[in-house]
């Protein structure tokens, strides 16, 4: 089959600002807080809080730490100035600093956990001093392949990118008018120096939208995506990260003990009585 | 005969059965000042879609002595309503389902017939399936109703025909999905393509009246239509948005179609029954 991931960007536009809008309402709220890390995710998830909610409503935060590039707070800043939205910038280095200094052995990944939660934990305090929900910034490639911290990055009160692939996002992006050097640089963490999504995951973002595309969307089998030309380990190598990483994607499970469980049959959506 | 036909797409309160009523009543009320001769509300218009673990605290019976429908009932008097509900028989089994009323009394109550349970649909968990397909009388002629899934399926369409249908009263709680290059979602596609399949197939006035509004992250994608019995498009709503659809139905075409198109008269439901019956005790 032709693997076309393109999409029609008005109406994704129209349903996600109008997701936004009614999902903030209904929890009783009018505002947002979006995490701006200068890459193409968070851009994407404020024009469309600013968008739904108008740009008064809309507080974008830019959590530097010491080693982060230069250019994620210069490529922020563009975003912050081409929407005339409020902003704050608090840098998390006092904060993760001294945790760090804890263990002479800390390993870049724990590094990288610990400013991905101090992130979380600074974007869930300026909820409550500006009085608005956190918008996510995860997409569907990053959720399905598990390349997240869990309760740090994957945190957010409700999450309108999280069905479009990375490379939707770019699409999207693309219409929506977020400057050029946003989508066009490289997609990283910004975690330490040098880090990119791609050179850490091996593969490309467009390479591995397609195979999720055909795994996910369309069901195909492991099998199926090698006879549509996908290389075998690497098929079988997205398709473990996938089942691995499966408990990031869940609440964690309860044990069952009672005759009504909350997970098993306490069963409401969040928008019960709204 | 003329009918001026409504077409209520609302977004819904999940639960919330006093608030839904509320709406209900303001729509009913536009109608009239439309001059609507019948309105049509979408799939459990009275209670939201997801129901889940609600189901028992929202559900209603469509009589007088109701605190719910004895307001639908009177205001049945001025133009004829289809509404979406939860009916719980006497034996508390609960069903999905859509009333008519007209006149102040419920002329006919269908309980959905095919609960979709895969994929993003669990309706079969919480509910108890429909066991029967009729058209009945009203004062426009023969009508038939089914609700969502009913029509996914050809079988109820083609039964409602050959029990006198001549207007097809379809609502839905269509979450929208399948977004790809095109300006229509999949299922918005998928569901306009079988509309106007069914009115073309039965020479007869299919309507659709599907909800809107959120409920977490499903979107409902409004979209009524009205086909007449050519096939064609006669009237339909915006999507995505709360918005009444009239439109005036020249009952009449009824009979030039099918003098020009006699598919009904040709109909051969003796082989149909012949044949069916061989499948079915093959199996």
């Amino acid at each position: 089959m032709q693997i076309d991931l393109s999409i029609n960007t008005d109406v994704a536009h129209q349903i996600l600002t109008g997701f936004i809008k009614s999902e903030v309402t209904r929890a009783g709220f009018s505002r947002a807080v979006v995490g701006l890390s200068g890459g193409i995710d968070s851009a994407l998830s404020c024009v469309l809080a600013v968008e739904a909610l108008g740009r008064e409503n809309v507080l974008a935060v830019r959590m530097p730490y010491r080693t982060s590039s230069p250019d994620s707070l210069a490529h922020a800043e563009l975003l912050i100035e081409q929407l005339e939205i409020p902003s704050k910038t608090i840098e998390i280095t006092e904060m993760v600093d001294p945790l760090i200094a804890k263990d002479k052995e800390i390993t870049k990944l724990r590094k990288g956990n610990i400013m991905a939660r101090e992130r979380m934990i600074v974007l869930y305090d300026q909820s409550e001093v500006f009085k608005g929900l956190v918008i996510g910034t995860s997409n569907k490639t990053e959720i399905l392949l598990g390349y997240s911290t869990q309760f740090g990055d994957a945190a957010s009160a409700m999450n309108p990118i999280g069905d479009l692939y990375k490379t939707q996002i770019r699409q999207l992006a693309r219409a929506l008018n977020i400057p050029a050097p946003i989508i066009d640089k490289a997609p990283s963490a910004d975690l330490w120096d040098g880090q990119t999504d791609e050179g850490e995951l091996g593969f490309t973002y467009e390479k591995v939208d397609q195979l999720l595309y055909l795994l996910v969307d369309h069901r195909y089998s492991p099998t199926e995506c090698v006879e549509a030309g996908f290389d075998e380990k690497f098929v079988s190598g997205v398709v473990k990260r996938i089942q691995r990483t499966q408990y990031k994607r869940m609440q964690p499970p309860i044990a069952k003990l009672s005759n009504r469980t909350i997970g098993y049959d306490f069963l409401y959506l969040r928008d019960w009585g709204t | 005969m003329k009918l001026n036909l409504a077409l209520a797409q609302i977004a819904t309160k999940l639960g919330d059965v006093e608030s839904n009523l509320e709406k209900h009543l303001e729509y009913i009320k536009q109608a009239k000042s439309q001059k609507a001769d019948l309105l049509v509300f979408p799939e459990l218009s009275l209670t939201g879609y997801v129901l889940q673990d609600l189901v028992a605290s929202v559900a209603h019976t469509p009589t007088e002595d109701d605190p719910v429908f004895k307001h639908l009932l009177k205001a049945s008097n001025d133009l004829d309503l289809v509404v979406g509900f939860v009916d719980e028989d006497s034996r508390h089994r609960f069903f999905i389902a859509s009333a008519y009323l007209s006149g102040g009394r419920a002329v006919h109550v269908h309980h959905k017939v095919y609960l979709p349970t895969y994929g993003l649909f669990d309706e079969g968990r919480f509910f108890a399936w429909g066991d029967s397909v009729r058209s009945f009388d009203t004062r426009f002629g023969r009508v038939g109703m089914l609700i969502c899934e009913d029509f996914w399926h050809a079988s109820p369409p083609y039964l409602l025909w050959l029990d006198g249908a001549d207007i097809m009263l379809f609502s839905s709680a269509s979450p929208g999905r399948g977004l790809t290059d095109k300006e229509k979602l999949e299922s918005a596609r998928w569901v306009e393509r079988v509309s106007k399949a069914y009115a073309s197939m039965f020479t007869s006035f299919v309507a659709h009246c599907n909800r809107v509004g959120f409920e977490d992250g499903l979107l409902f994608w409004g979209g009524a239509t009205i086909n007449d019995p050519n096939g064609e498009l006669l009237a339909q709503g915006p999507y995505f948005e709360e918005a009444l659809t009239v439109c005036e139905l020249d009952l009449n075409q009824l009979r030039r179609t099918r003098a020009r198109l006699p598919l009904l008269r040709d109909e051969r439901t003796a082989l149909v029954q012949k044949e069916m019956s061989r499948i079915l005790s093959a199996r």
